[in-house]
């Protein structure tokens, strides 16, 4: 099924090939092609509304494409059958923009569920590995505190610590510095890259923070709203200097950079 | 990494000097065989680590670690001799101390303590319940005196919702529980051969007691349980301090629509379950040979307008009950999806058992007035 000239392409971990996505006629983006490298830190930018969070649920599998394929490590991801789906999300590790942690359960219930469900770990490890992930995201003690207990930058942590249960292959992370103050948002920037070089996790991030988006990012997509196509894929420290695209300048500028783009000495 | 043979894990702790020297050698891997301990695990973190021998790892290991060389007066962790992607994760975890006030403490678990909050809780409920119904009662004093503001659609979409829309439900039942009566009614009766009387049993049992007990306890279900989730929801979405900080009395906002639409629409719900009923007894009635005329007329002998008067009378009290309940621990709902679960099942156990109190109270008090 696959056409010749894709095989190349599709050695890539996420490969993203002429996305469209839409609620039912209102088309959110169109025509979105990139391809995600192992270990990179990938980062979805655009303005407010743009169809940031859309595109990650695509990503994810939680809503359709209207058009276009999404490819993980070549295996087509959108063509696959409900079981294989799943042998696809089992490597996934998502956090929610709010955390999403189960509210009826503590801290550790919420982080060991899926490690109690899908290993066949004995209780004392898992309370280990539990203390481990909480600790990462520096929660270390709140094992036993419920969700509505502790407060949202906190959640968001916890939610982060869950994602991380199963130590999967590629972790999608929702605006994970809305919400933090600046230190804890540095924190978080550190674990990512850290994640990311001892784990060797392929992190896809979802953010409009400028100060996280240079930090940790090495590959980005810029989405245009005006266009309602991708603006700019690339190194954001590049693109912001570099882009043919002023809106990609402005936006990773902050609205101060002049109109025309200076050239690459190289 | 796919050919090399896995290794068992190992972790060997030794004194070198005054020094404690931890040794981790193997391939951790979750779902692989657990780990060796060689050694006594000494009270303090290591000093230097060994890892020329480790092979792949995952969290595992660092878990491992953490648990075991965390000390509860945190202090310098020495991760010397780690690899590098293995000391970034360490240092990261043991960058925030323990917080050991947060862990739970042993909750006192002794009889009396537990009576004493028992005691506590229920007069601190008791106390809620009054201050509800103080802030219902002011509420609708401003709502007589023309001086309370809420949204005449949403009132409308709400009379909707308990009214029209109950229909269904409400027909059903009570047109089963007419059915019921007259059969069991007629069981008895026809030993005397008292068959008539059956419409006699029907009408007066619905009228003042079936018809309007009934439709309350479905309304309960059905609207209670929605006024408690939908405004546990928006406590819980902080929708409620938005009405606040606008300077819109949630009151009057949420709890007096809602009240108000019940009592206007319970009393009429009542009414239609009440001929409903009687039109279910009819059914068997004309089955086992009293002619739907005989059964009417029966019907309008026995039936008298006070008896029917008592059961809507009745059924004010109960949309009371059943939208102040609602509200009540919508309002008092705590900021979760697990607490407005929690909501709606109080408020429903606390308006079903209301209605049936104060119905029990009522037929004591109609009995004493020979009403």
């Amino acid at each position: 099924m696959q056409k010749k000239n894709d095989t190349p392409q599709s050695q890539a971990k996420i490969a993203v090939r002429d996305l469209t996505m839409a609620y039912g006629h209102l088309v959110v983006m169109r025509d979105l092609n990139f391809d995600v490298a192992e270990k990179d830190i990938f980062v979805i930018m655009g303005g407010s509304g743009c169809g940031k969070s859309t595109l990650l649920r695509h990503l994810i599998g939680l809503q359709e494409p209207a058009k276009g394929h999404i490819l993980y490590d070549g295996g087509d991801f959108t063509a696959a059958s409900p079981a294989q789906r799943i042998s696809f999300i089992r490597r996934f590790g998502v956090m929610y923009q709010s955390g999403a942690l189960w509210s009826s359960l503590t801290l550790a219930e919420n982080i060991a569920m899926p490690i109690e469900e899908h290993t066949e770990m004995k209780p004392q490890e898992i309370r280990d590995l539990v203390s481990y992930k909480l600790a990462l995201v520096g929660l270390s003690g709140y094992e036993d505190y419920y969700p509505a207990q502790i407060s949202g930058g906190m959640n968001k942590r916890a939610g982060i610590a869950r994602a991380m249960a199963l130590d999967p292959d590629i972790l999608f992370l929702d605006e994970p510095g809305a919400g933090l103050d600046p230190l804890s948002s540095r924190r978080l920037d550190d674990l990512i890259l850290r994640l990311r070089d001892s784990l060797g996790s392929t992190i896809v991030v979802v953010t409009h923070e400028l100060a996280s988006i240079f930090a940790i990012a090495n590959h980005s997509i810029f989405l245009d709203t005006a266009t309602r196509t991708q603006g700019a894929t690339g190194n954001p420290s590049i693109l912001r200097d570099h882009s043919e695209n002023p809106a990609v300048r402005l936006f990773l500028s902050r609205g101060e950079e002049s109109t025309s783009p200076s050239p690459i000495h190289s | 990494m796919f050919a090399s043979p896995e290794v068992n894990p190992r972790a060997q702790w030794s004194l070198d000097g005054g020094r404690v020297l931890l040794e981790l050698s193997g391939d951790w891997l979750r779902g692989g065989p657990e780990p060796e301990v060689i050694g006594e695990v000494p009270g303090r973190a290591p000093d230097a680590y060994l890892t020329t021998g480790l092979g792949d790892f995952d969290s595992t290991l660092p878990a491992f670690l953490l648990a075991r060389i965390r000390n509860e007066n945190g202090g310098e962790y020495l991760l010397q001799g780690l690899p590098p992607n293995l000391h970034g994760l360490m240092e990261l975890a043991l960058a925030v101390p323990e917080e050991i006030e947060a862990r739970g403490k042993p909750a006192d678990t002794s009889d009396i303590s537990k009576l004493g909050a028992l005691a506590i809780n229920t007069w601190a409920s008791a106390l809620s319940v009054a201050e509800f119904t103080g802030q219902s009662i002011l509420s609708l004093g401003r709502f007589f005196t023309g001086r309370a503001h809420f949204r005449r659609s949403e009132f409308w979409l709400i009379v909707q919702q308990c009214g029209a829309e109950a229909l269904p439900i409400v027909t059903l039942i009570s047109f089963l529980i007419g059915l019921i009566l007259a059969f069991v009614g007629n069981e008895q009766l026809a030993n005397f051969g008292a068959s008539l009387y059956v419409a006699d049993l029907v009408g007066i049992a619905m009228v003042r007691e079936m018809g309007v007990v009934m439709t309350a306890i479905i309304m309960s279900g059905r609207t209670g349980a929605a006024f408690a989730a939908h405004i546990g929801s928006m406590k819980a979405n902080q929708e409620i301090d938005a009405l606040r900080t606008f300077g819109f009395d949630p009151f009057d906002f949420l709890v007096l629509p809602r009240m108000l639409a019940l009592v206007l629409m319970l009393p009429l719900l009542t009414m239609y379950a009440n001929i409903i009923g009687i039109l279910g007894g009819m059914l068997v009635g004309s089955s086992v040979g009293i002619p739907p005329v005989l059964y009417w007329n029966e019907i309008l002998t026995v039936v008298s307008l006070d008896n029917a008067f008592l059961g809507v009378f009745k059924s004010v009290f109960f949309g009371i009950i059943i939208a102040m309940s609602g509200c009540m621990y919508g309002m008092n709902a705590g900021n979760s999806s697990a607490a407005v679960g929690n909501a709606t099942t109080r408020a429903v156990v606390a308006s079903i058992t209301a209605i049936i109190i104060l119905d029990s109270a009522f037929a004591a008090i109609f009995t004493i007035l020979d009403i």
